[in-house]
């Protein structure tokens, strides 16, 4: 279907972003989430993720490749778009605003931590509780890897709100606005889960566990 | 007492579609009840502007004068809408009057909305009953959809949704709001459901309705309070519905 590359394309952009890169934000951060009962019961959740059979076939089709869609057709999406929020200050038109903005963050937060973490990992270094207090013990990473986690909960709550009406779920005004707020529960939820773990790897009582 | 009130302007012009824009002030007396295409009046009967200055005629473009053709939409204090139905005691002064950026700006206030009704052809946003003989009459419409139909058929192809669209711009060919809640209107008709397959194909081109980012400034925006989130919302229900067809087949033609 050639002359619906581009519908097949963005309908493909959005369907990435909940399967499997939502779903895979979730367990993320579940697993993080184990930090907060202590270092050696976030190492041992941890390694489970490594053993996982097909590990690299799992990293390359359930994570990388959609992700890597996802942001890089994203991006073009982002930049194809002029906001005009000063001059309709509208509740979704602010929504539409911070989407691109937590996207082009998002790129450039899930770049350096992928870096930091798996590619680190390639290169010989252990993944563990030791690793992330480490890194969270600067105070600049600690802002930034806060700002990750919210803009990331922020873009994938919204990007729910945005996936119903794309596919046609919610088309009512009523159905829109309950969505609405589910997907602020979404947010909620997902940023106690992600900054709680956090907070757990700055916690020197944990790292001892 | 209102003779001695004055309204103030502050108008965006251009001499020729590729001239660069300047603005112009004028001061013209007050009147009750007046609108903006009145005030405009005023200023080609008197071009001078505030500072003196004889200047040409400021150019707009109006037809029916009672919101129902969308001629006369321009941004005026910020808020694109129509200017026969900016009465002047309620805007905030100075008032300012610019053309509309999403279109090609022909002179002045003058935009070629040509884009708008070259969607249009797009979509088939019409019902084909020509042939080469009588088909009779077609089939009723009831008439609760009717009265639901009518409230769609309220588009004037103003062009103030395309306006607030922050992703209709000169960097995307989407086609912007109100081709979507054409389609969706002759969708429904029992006539111009016949094409109705034809429509959704057309939609799911490029520029179509799966570049909408859902900032819903279009709903917001529109002077005739057209549904037209619920019309893309729909739609695009309708366009999943239909590249799932058109993949896996469906004798439910």
């Amino acid at each position: 279907m050639p002359q619906n590359k581009e519908f097949f394309n963005r309908r493909l952009h959005s369907l990435l972003g909940v399967i499997p890169v939502g779903v895979f934000l979730i367990q993320h951060f579940i697993i993080n989430h184990f930090a907060v009962y202590g270092a050696s019961s976030f190492n041992a959740a941890a390694h489970f993720m490594e053993s996982l059979p097909f590990r690299y076939a799992l990293e390359v089709f359930v994570i990388f490749l959609p992700l890597l869609y996802h942001a890089i057709y994203g991006l073009y999406i982002a930049f194809l778009g002029r906001s005009n929020t000063r001059q309709y200050g509208y509740f979704r038109n602010v929504m539409f605003l911070l989407q691109r903005i937590s996207g082009v963050f998002l790129v450039i937060f899930i770049a350096w931590h992928v870096w930091e973490t798996r590619i680190a990992a390639a290169f010989g270094a252990d993944v563990n509780y030791d690793m992330m207090a480490d890194i969270l013990s600067s105070p600049f990473m600690l802002v930034f890897y806060i700002a990750g986690v919210l803009a990331a909960t922020f873009h994938f709550a919204n990007g729910l709100w945005s996936f119903a009406v794309s596919w046609g779920l919610t088309v009512t005004p009523r159905s829109q606005k309950i969505m609405t707020y589910v997907s602020i529960g979404v947010f909620l939820v997902l940023s106690f889960i992600g900054i709680r773990a956090i907070i757990a790897f700055l916690d020197p009582a944990l790292a001892n566990m | 007492m209102s003779e001695h009130k004055t309204v103030r302007f502050i108008i965006t012009r251009q001499d020729t579609p590729d001239a660069s824009p300047y603005t112009e002030e004028f001061n013209i007396p007050h009147r009750e009840n007046m609108n903006v295409i009145s005030a405009l009046m005023e200023i080609r009967r008197n071009p001078v502007t505030a500072d003196g200055k004889e200047s040409a005629p400021v150019v707009w473009d109006m037809n029916c004068l009672e919101e129902v053709c969308g001629a006369c939409s321009m941004i005026i204090n910020g808020k694109p809408q129509q200017s026969c139905t900016a009465l002047i005691d309620q805007l905030e002064q100075p008032i300012r009057l610019e053309p509309m950026k999403t279109f090609p700006v022909v002179r002045d206030l003058v935009v070629d909305r040509s884009r708008m009704f070259d969607s249009l052809k797009k979509v088939k946003a019409w019902i084909p009953i020509d042939g080469t003989y009588d088909l009779g009459p077609g089939p009723r419409m009831a008439e609760n959809k009717r009265q639901w139909a009518y409230e769609l058929s309220k588009c004037m192809t103003c062009g103030v949704c395309l306006e607030a669209c922050p992703n209709v711009n000169d960097k995307s060919d989407f086609i912007g709001p109100a081709p979507v809640s054409q389609v969706r209107l002759f969708n429904a008709h029992p006539t111009g459901e016949m094409n109705r397959e034809e429509r959704l194909n057309a939609l799911m081109g490029e520029g179509g309705l799966q570049n909408c980012g859902n900032s819903q400034n279009c709903v917001e925006s529109c002077p005739k309070g057209i549904p037209l989130t619920t019309s893309i919302a729909a739609l695009n229900r309708d366009m999943t519905l239909q590249s799932f067809k058109n993949f896996f087949g469906s004798d439910n033609l």
